[in-house]
């Protein structure tokens, strides 16, 4: 064994001296194959966490409710009937429900007027529970905050705004204690959004809305039916049983068919971002697959060298055979510079990715739509890993075929003279 | 590693052939290049194999260096029966018991002539200063002191062939096989080449040389002739 290896290393060392110019092509075909795979996984695994991070700057483990028409007959009831919630139902659920994280209702009133000296625009105002902050993610810049829980108590008119309506509304000037008019009534701005890419809403961009308390929006627009029911959970995989019991009990209470999925519309966020995520891994395998390809290209370059050195040193591999060279000894070196070449222009490669995928980050993402939605390409110790052992096989293989060939030639024809 | 002692054979035979046949089969032609050879060889013997070209020889030849097997029939090398051994024993064999000389030498280009007469050695597991130590030493024998790094290229006809002679005698083995080993030489190399040939013989080296040249086959304690594939004329030399 010892022996074999020394024999092996000595062959090698005299061997891989030829073929110069080939041996560069192959290695920057292969340090071009890595790069390809590198890149794309990057690009995947960038695209992978930032799809992820804008899908929960939504919100997680939510599902939202709207009020619709049942679609199933009921106790003697036709389908058809209209099922709406009220702000009542909020504080029932929680009794009831203990084991949610949380429970919120919403009242929409849009393209509702609010004015500040001369401006006035015209938007969405919400009113709902002190938990929509935490679970919709309505994070205060500095200096702001989100709503308190005596200020859905005492109904306070405070207002929190989304970014993008501060903005509108208040230019460059600070928005957090000046007051705005409300359809004519004064408001006190609490705080206004951090920024956000969000990637699922319904009604709208959270940028682009104002908060209030439910009960403040009770009293000044006089309705108290809900148009969104919210519940969030601790954990994705409570989700359907929680939506299962919520219909329980709200079936009981409006008399329907907790089976009947019609008669609250449900958008269960932890289900559609389970079908999400299996895209991503889909992508992330196809842009795989891909870099493996081009990889593959430079390993067919590889065995291509081979073969052509293999056929150029015929006639030494049949002297060395007639010398009392083993199998092994003739298939060893070129394995190894198989081996040697893909280990060259995979690490080559690696360099110029890990060097490329670095400059990217100094591309800023805050105000560039597109990086804000498909993220920065992130390298991973998994691409690493996935990546090294595509081209540790490929090295391998483009030196075995090669290899093969030699140890099968036969010393007496290939040493023949006429 | 004794010079082939025979291995408690009898009569000291170190070759013994019989009933050796070998049918080239090229797919659309069988060609039988060998058609029953039975021949013994003793230890020390000088034998120079002779006939016309395509005669057989260098099959005969590459039978007997384990280059390659026969079709059918019995050899034994030293007292070991190689029919039936797979490539890597056959390998073995001939890295420890056959010394080959080519008529184009056949000495790897890109080394020196060191390296070359170190190649079997380190097939066969001497350890590196010793290799090195007498890669030096035979290339002195044959002549070549002042040459050790020299690459094949850098040689003339004469010396390359001596770097092959040095290369076969590394490994110290049972037999020295040659395949006309002075066709490519102008007559002052070769006959440098048959003395040095001659030489060995006397300090006890078993030799086979195939040749076409009356003056070499002349040297020879043994000459063997062959037509279209046997034997016809076996004669030795009156000592
Ligand atoms: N590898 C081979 N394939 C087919 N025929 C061969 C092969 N080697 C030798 N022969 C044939 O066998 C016969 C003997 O060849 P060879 O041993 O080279 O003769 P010599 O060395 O005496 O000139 C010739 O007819 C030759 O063409
Ligand atoms: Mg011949």
């Amino acid at each position: 064994m010892k022996n074999d290896l020394r024999v092996i290393l000595s062959l090698f060392a005299s061997s891989s001296r030829l073929q110069r110019k080939r041996a560069y092509l192959t290695i920057a075909a292969i340090a071009w194959g890595t790069v390809a795979i590198l890149l794309l996984l990057a690009f995947g695994q960038g695209l992978r966490l930032q799809l992820d991070k804008n899908r929960r700057s939504t919100g997680e483990n939510i599902a939202v409710m709207w009020p619709a028409e049942t679609a199933k007959a009921w106790k003697g009831m036709p389908p058809g009937r209209a099922i709406r919630p009220s702000m009542d139902d909020i504080a029932f659920l929680r009794e009831r429900m203990p084991e949610l994280k949380s429970v919120f209702g919403e009242i929409t009133s849009g393209r509702t007027a609010l004015a500040y000296g001369r401006k006035t625009v015209s938007g969405r105002v919400i009113g709902t529970n002190v938990v929509y902050g935490e679970a919709r993610k309505h994070y205060p810049m500095a200096g702001g905050r989100f709503m308190a829980p005596e200020d859905e108590i005492q109904r306070r008119r405070v207002i929190f705004l989304g970014d993008e309506l501060a903005k509108d509304l208040f230019g460059d000037e600070p928005p957090v204690g000046k007051t705005l008019q409300l359809n004519n009534t004064p408001y006190l701005v609490i705080g206004v959004m951090q920024k956000k890419t969000q990637m699922g809403m319904y009604g709208g961009p959270d940028a682009n809305h104002a908060i209030i308390p439910i009960t403040t929006f009770r009293a000044q627009f006089g309705r108290d039916r809900l148009n969104n029911l919210a519940i969030e959970t601790w954990n994705p995989e409570e989700m359907k049983s929680a939506l299962r019991k919520l219909n329980e009990i709200l079936g009981a209470k409006y008399g329907y068919d907790p089976t009947d999925e019609r008669a609250l519309q449900t958008w269960d966020m932890v289900k559609s971002s389970k079908i999400m995520k299996n895209m991503l891994i889909g992508i992330q395998l196809f842009l795989g697959i891909i870099g493996a390809l081009t990889l593959l290209i430079g390993g067919v370059g590889v065995a291509n060298i081979m073969y052509a050195v293999v056929k150029e040193r015929t006639r030494e591999i049949g002297v060395k055979m007639a010398l009392g060279a083993k199998r092994r000894w003739i298939i060893a070196p070129f394995v190894l510079e198989g081996l040697v070449y893909t280990f060259i222009g995979g690490a080559l490669g690696i360099i110029i990715a890990t060097l490329l995928v670095a400059l990217t980050s100094f591309v800023p993402i805050e105000d560039n739509k597109v990086m804000a939605f498909l993220g920065r390409p992130t390298l991973s110790i998994q691409i690493g890993v996935a990546t090294s052992m595509i081209l540790g096989m490929i090295g391998l293989l483009a030196g075995y075929f090669p290899a093969r060939r030699a140890a099968s030639i036969d010393p007496a024809s290939t040493l023949r003279y006429e | 590693m004794a010079n082939g002692n025979g291995n408690g054979n009898g009569n000291g035979a170190i070759i013994r052939m019989s009933g050796i046949r070998k049918v080239y089969d090229t797919g659309k032609i069988m060609v039988e290049a060998l058609t029953g050879i039975d021949l013994e060889i003793e230890k020390g013997q000088m034998v120079a194999i002779v006939g016309p070209s395509g005669s057989g020889k260098s099959t005969l030849m590459n039978l007997l260096g384990c280059l390659d097997t026969p079709t059918s029939g019995d050899y034994a090398l030293g007292g070991q029966n190689v029919s039936g051994v797979s490539r890597d024993q056959l390998a073995e064999i001939r890295n420890r018991r056959v010394g080959f000389i080519f008529q184009n030498f056949n000495l790897l280009p890109h080394i020196s002539a060191l390296e070359n007469v170190e190649m079997p050695m380190l097939f066969g597991g001497v350890p590196v200063r010793e290799r090195h130590q007498r890669a030096g030493e035979l290339l002195a024998r044959v002549g070549l002191g002042d040459r050790l790094d020299h690459k094949p290229t850098e040689l003339s006809g004469g010396q390359m062939q001596r770097v092959a002679i040095a290369r076969a005698l590394a490994m110290n083995p049972d037999i020295v096989l040659a395949d006309e080993p002075t066709g490519n030489l102008d007559s002052t190399a070769g006959s440098d080449i048959m003395s040095l040939f001659t030489e060995l013989w006397q300090q006890g080296r078993t030799m086979i040389i195939i040749t076409h040249d009356p003056a070499l086959a002349r040297r020879a304690s043994r000459v063997v002739e062959i037509r279209d594939g046997r034997i016809v004329h076996d004669q030795v030399a009156a000592a």
